[in-house]
């Protein structure tokens, strides 16, 4: 067995003990604990069986199975940035509000 | 008619106070947004007899324009006079503001474009770009996008919804009046340009920035 068919669960493992300490401080919803466990436990998989990515690549007419999962991967990450990048846009919109709310109340406050 | 003069002002102690002066003899009210400033603006704003708004943060000019129009229609403002507080707008031209909102325009751009004006040409060249962009993204067509000083209508502040922080408004003033249907027209301004308005400008890599969040800000719709 090659050495990353080894560094790849253990660090699945490691990363799904984060999760699960995430989990415990409250800074994880269960819906979420259980995606992120599923998702280390398909890299897990894969790693260990290579060769069932293959099904998967000529399904949907990738030659290798290996290029599928990278495929997949970097459409997953680009998706996951594009997100995260929306995400801040609100939570930016929202700071800006609570700002807003506080100078405008401060004012009326003052002509009161 | 109401005049509300809304500055948009984030340490400019050294202009804020003759940009404030120059403006008081044209409108009704001035009312200063003071968006996080560490320096002494919003204390001499107050000295000059402007209404002061402070955000307790700095959130940018969008956000700091948004906050000004609530603040005017609450001040009741017929109209509402946006211009820059670091002395790149000459406050004489209001009146020819008025002018265009007399004659029935919702909202009235300032643009440096219509005749040739101090403009650096790397400037209007960015210029053009922000336009042309503008144009791609929201439909709109005016020849200074990019402009600080505009007037709007109690009508028009009702309408418009701000939702970008930064730099992004701008385009997205002009995206909203398309947007609501309402009647734009722009009128000549000179453009003013010291060696502080421009280190307080846009640079080519705010310019960049502006140009991604105006990109997904018309995704998000």
């Amino acid at each position: 067995m090659p050495l990353i068919q080894l560094l790849i669960p253990l660090f699945a493992l490691f990363a799904i003990s984060r999760t699960v300490r995430q989990f415990r401080k409250g800074a994880l919803t269960i819906a979420w604990l259980i995606v992120w466990i599923l998702f280390w436990v398909l890299v897990s998989a894969i790693a260990l069986s290579p060769n069932t990515t293959n099904i998967f690549a000529q399904f949907v007419g990738v030659g290798r199975g290996v290029d599928f999962v990278i495929y997949v991967s970097l459409i997953g990450l680009f998706y996951l940035v594009f997100r995260l990048f929306v995400k801040i846009e609100d939570v930016e919109r929202e700071i800006t509000r609570l700002v807003r709310k506080l100078a405008i109340e401060e004012k009326e406050e003052e002509r009161k | 008619m109401k005049i509300i003069a809304v500055i948009p002002a984030y340490n400019e102690e050294t202009t804020i106070a003759d940009v404030l002066q120059r403006t008081r003899p044209f409108v009704d009210m001035m009312v200063v947004v003071n968006d996080g400033s560490l320096d002494r603006t919003a204390e001499i704003a107050r000295t000059q007899g402007a209404t002061v708004v402070s955000h307790v943060i700095n959130r940018g000019l969008g956000a700091a324009i948004g906050t000004g129009f609530v603040m005017a229609q609450r001040l009741q403002a017929d109209v509402a006079i946006t211009l820059d507080a670091d002395g790149q707008h000459d406050p004489s031209k209001i009146p020819s503001f008025i002018a265009a909102i007399e004659q029935g325009a919702d909202v009235v751009i300032g643009s440096r474009m219509l005749v040739r004006t101090g403009m650096p040409w790397y400037r209007q060249i960015a210029n053009v770009l922000g336009n042309i962009f503008t144009f791609c993204l929201f439909g709109a067509w005016v020849t200074d996008s990019q402009s600080g000083f505009r007037a709007f209508t109690a009508f028009a502040l009702r309408k418009i919804e701000i939702k970008t922080n930064r730099m992004e408004v701008s385009s997205e003033l002009i995206a909203e009046a398309k947007r609501h249907k309402l009647n734009l027209t722009e009128v000549s301004i000179p453009a003013i340009y010291t060696e502080y308005s421009l280190s307080k400008g846009q640079s080519f890599s705010v310019g960049i920035k502006t140009l991604i969040k105006l990109i997904v800000r018309r995704m998000m719709q």
